[in-house]
């Protein structure tokens, strides 16, 4: 299992024909992703690494049945390819470009969010802007992560992040563990999906043993993150804040990356981890260490329980685990099962053979 | 981008903010001059992006122009927080019956513009904040926008008429429109102030503008100060670098923010200090590595060089023939240690031994390399 996607998930790119976007869609083929279409509009009926490109998403969408969407536009466009991308349909957008003026992301996850009505983690989804994309190791891979580092496993990847995030997931797969899923979620003031929306998908694939959370500077998502995985989130969790060493009032790099009026420093977030019981590394190569701890005692803590389990003798309830850890209260679930459903994989299944056809044919 | 208090009051009078007439002077003669020609009492500030300018003493009265070209040399040979004044604002002063506090800033969690108020004007809003958090009065803008109503609930309460009540309104609704279109992520009047005869103003302006709009505002470069910045900063600047320069010794250079912080926090753990943050972005373009090893090289006190690559995006081999490139330029004499790991690395591999420097592929060896070099060097 994985999250928001795998081998079913039906893919167009917005800005294939752009130096990125051409790049990065030969990169996702080559990984094996349904790149289903590529949009630039006034380009439609050209073919960029055999991608059909259409004029607009709502063509793209209508002939290949596509149900995600990767974001490659230069940023004065983005936030309206993330408009487009909505009112076509799709389940989930993914926006790699750096550079939104934070007006305009507002404006675009306002309409995501108008558009997903009452269910609070349904569809669309928007992840981004300015991030890395999502890879699910051997299945797809939905923006510019690096391919060759990634591996099949247990771990769920959650990162503001790009290339701190590729070295972290190379130690881990050098390490021998593998990944569900890797989701970089973008180092702006305003993002799509956030680190509380993450876990809760991490939390509710069943294939998910254990959690990498990568934050940095600025905001206060990390202490919401901590305050929420003390609550809701059972598995494992591992954190690590990047920017102990950043002074105060300068950008670091990333838009939201600032420490500002004495908030949003890196000794702050790492107090609320540990408050919380989450193990923080302090550099990232004790993550993967802290990774096998918590995945040894997990297995362990499963191994010894699972008799009992089966038995269901009341003596199995009052185990210290069970006394320890609080269930997920009715929010929390229901923002489970909401996520469930959540995977960019519609009926697919059906359509697979008739859509190729009609890409075909055109 | 952080506005100074004048360029941010340019910025509100566009948008219809009621502010006191004044200048920008960068000698004691301009104060003069100008302090003639507004007339009366007049106000001179330093123009430094730092609080507590009135304790430092860089904010005087003067009721001459005479007076004003001696407060305005006092205050430009000032230094306020580590920042030398290279400007003073001459304005108009005014009497205060009463100071309020207003601002709208981005939330970030809530994602929408968020309006503080207060009746306690003048002083740090964080203190009040965190002594009397029930003197601010906070309301999120909604997605629709800023109605008139909305703006009235704000500052109804706190206004002795109704007169005071409606400038104040309109002011908070020029604020949001200033904030909005002017594309700000902070835009904030401390004091806003009530004069004797019942006048509403903004006697300070704090301004700060999101850097990635700055394409559809052309008119932002002309608010860029040169002399603020360092060459380093603005080679980095035109360039396409982030670049904060710290106070260490060990320069580095990386690609990707996240990264490029881990670097720092990581020479730090090994018991090094970071001379910068040098982010040269997901691009895998020559120049932007011989222009980041021109700005390091640059910084006197840099005594060894750290590259620390994972080739993505970023190509390896890019990265190398950027230094080589850079070497052949212009020799520096500092140790350099090169981490490269990911797209093209065999070939990098080979570009830099072709010309005698090697690479690591761990982030943790190299740094502990290049501490290491570091103090050889400072011995």
């Amino acid at each position: 299992m994985s999250i928001l996607i795998d081998k079913n998930t039906r893919l167009i790119v917005q800005g294939i024909t752009g130096r990125d976007g051409a790049f990065h869609t030969q990169q996702m083929v080559a990984y094996g992703t349904q790149v289903v279409a590529g949009v630039t509009p006034g380009k439609g009926g050209e073919k960029v690494h055999g991608v059909p490109v259409y004029d607009s998403v709502a063509e793209a969408v209508a002939a290949t049945r596509a149900n995600a969407s990767v974001i490659y536009v230069p940023a004065p466009f983005a936030a309206d390819a993330i408009h487009e991308a909505t009112d076509a349909g799709l389940s989930l957008i993914v926006c790699i470009t750096e550079g939104l003026p934070v007006r305009d992301t507002l404006a675009a996850y306002h309409k995501v969010l108008a558009k997903r009505g009452d269910d609070a983690l349904g569809k669309p989804r928007l992840v981004g802007p300015n991030c890395p994309g999502l890879i699910t190791p051997g299945q797809a891979k939905v923006g510019i992560l690096p391919g060759h580092i990634v591996t099949p496993g247990p771990v769920g990847v959650v990162s503001k992040s790009g290339t701190l995030t590729y070295e972290v997931v190379k130690q881990l797969t050098d390490r021998g563990l593998g990944q569900t899923t890797c989701i970089g979620i973008g180092g702006d003031p305003v993002i799509g999906t956030d680190f509380i929306d993450a876990l809760t998908l991490f939390e509710a694939d069943p294939k998910t043993e254990a959690i990498v959370l990568m934050g940095e500077i600025g905001g206060n998502a990390e202490e919401q993150a901590a305050h929420f995985i003390k609550r809701h989130v059972k598995k494992p969790v591992v954190a690590f804040v990047a920017g102990q060493t950043a002074p105060p009032g300068k950008r670091m790099g990333h838009a939201g990356a600032i420490i500002s009026g004495g908030t949003g420093t890196a000794a702050e977030k790492m107090a609320a981890f540990e408050a919380a019981g989450v193990p923080v590394a302090r550099i990232p190569s004790e993550i993967p260490g802290l990774i096998a701890d918590a995945l040894q005692r997990r297995r362990a803590r499963r191994r010894s329980a699972a008799p009992a389990k089966a038995k269901a003798t009341p003596r199995a309830k009052s185990t210290p685990r069970t006394k320890a850890k609080r269930g997920p209260t009715p929010k929390a679930k229901a923002r489970a099962s909401a996520s469930r459903r959540e995977v960019a994989r519609p009926s697919a299944r059906k359509i697979t053979k008739p859509a190729a056809k009609v890409r075909r044919s055109k | 981008m952080n506005l100074h208090e004048y360029q941010g009051k340019e910025l509100f009078a566009r948008f219809g903010i009621p502010v006191l007439p004044g200048q920008v002077a960068a000698t004691p003669e301009e104060a003069r001059s100008i302090a003639a020609s507004i007339g009366g009492l007049v106000v001179i500030k330093a123009q430094v992006q730092a609080g507590g300018r009135g304790k430092a003493g860089g904010v005087k009265l003067a009721h001459t122009p005479d007076e004003a070209f001696e407060k305005a040399r006092d205050i430009l040979a000032l230094t306020i927080k580590g920042l030398p004044v290279r400007k003073v604002l001459v304005a108009q002063a005014a009497d205060i019956a009463k100071e309020y506090y207003l601002s709208i800033v981005m939330d970030r969690e809530k994602k929408a513009p968020l309006i503080m108020f207060s009746a306690e004007g003048g002083v740090d809003i964080e203190e009040v904040a965190h002594t009397a958090p029930e003197k601010i009065i906070k309301q999120h803008i909604p997605l629709e926008g800023l109605r008139p109503y909305l703006a009235r609930s704000v500052v109804a309460k706190a206004f002795p008429d109704a007169k005071q009540t409606q400038q104040a309104t309109q002011i908070l609704l020029a604020l949001y429109r200033a904030f909005t279109e002017g594309d700000c992520s902070l835009a904030e009047i401390n004091p806003l102030a009530v004069t004797p005869d019942g006048r509403v103003l903004a006697l300070d302006a704090k301004v700060v503008l999101d850097d990635n709009a700055e394409f559809r505002h052309r008119d932002w470069d002309h608010w860029r100060d040169p002399a603020e910045e360092t060459s380093g900063e603005r080679l980095a600047r035109e360039k396409g670098l982030s670049y904060v320069k710290l106070d260490g010794d060990i320069g580095c250079v990386v690609n990707g923010a996240g990264l490029a912080m881990a670097t720092m926090d990581l020479i730090k753990h090994h018991g090094g200090d970071p001379a910068n943050f040098l982010d040269i972005g997901g691009s895998s373009n020559p120049e932007k590595v011989t222009a980041a090893l021109r700005i390091i090289t640059g910084d006197g006190n840099v005594r060894a060089i750290l590259f620390n690559i994972f080739g993505g995006i970023t190509r390896c081999d890019d990265v190398a023939n950027g230094i080589v490139t850079a070497l052949r330029e212009s020799p520096f004499s500092v140790p350099l240690v090169i981490r490269l790991t990911g797209t093209n690395e065999v070939k990098a591999r080979e570009i830099l031994a072709a010309n005698g420097l090697s690479a690591t592929t761990s982030m943790d060896e190299a740094v502990q390399m290049v501490i290491a070099r570091a103090q050889e060097v400072t011995a």
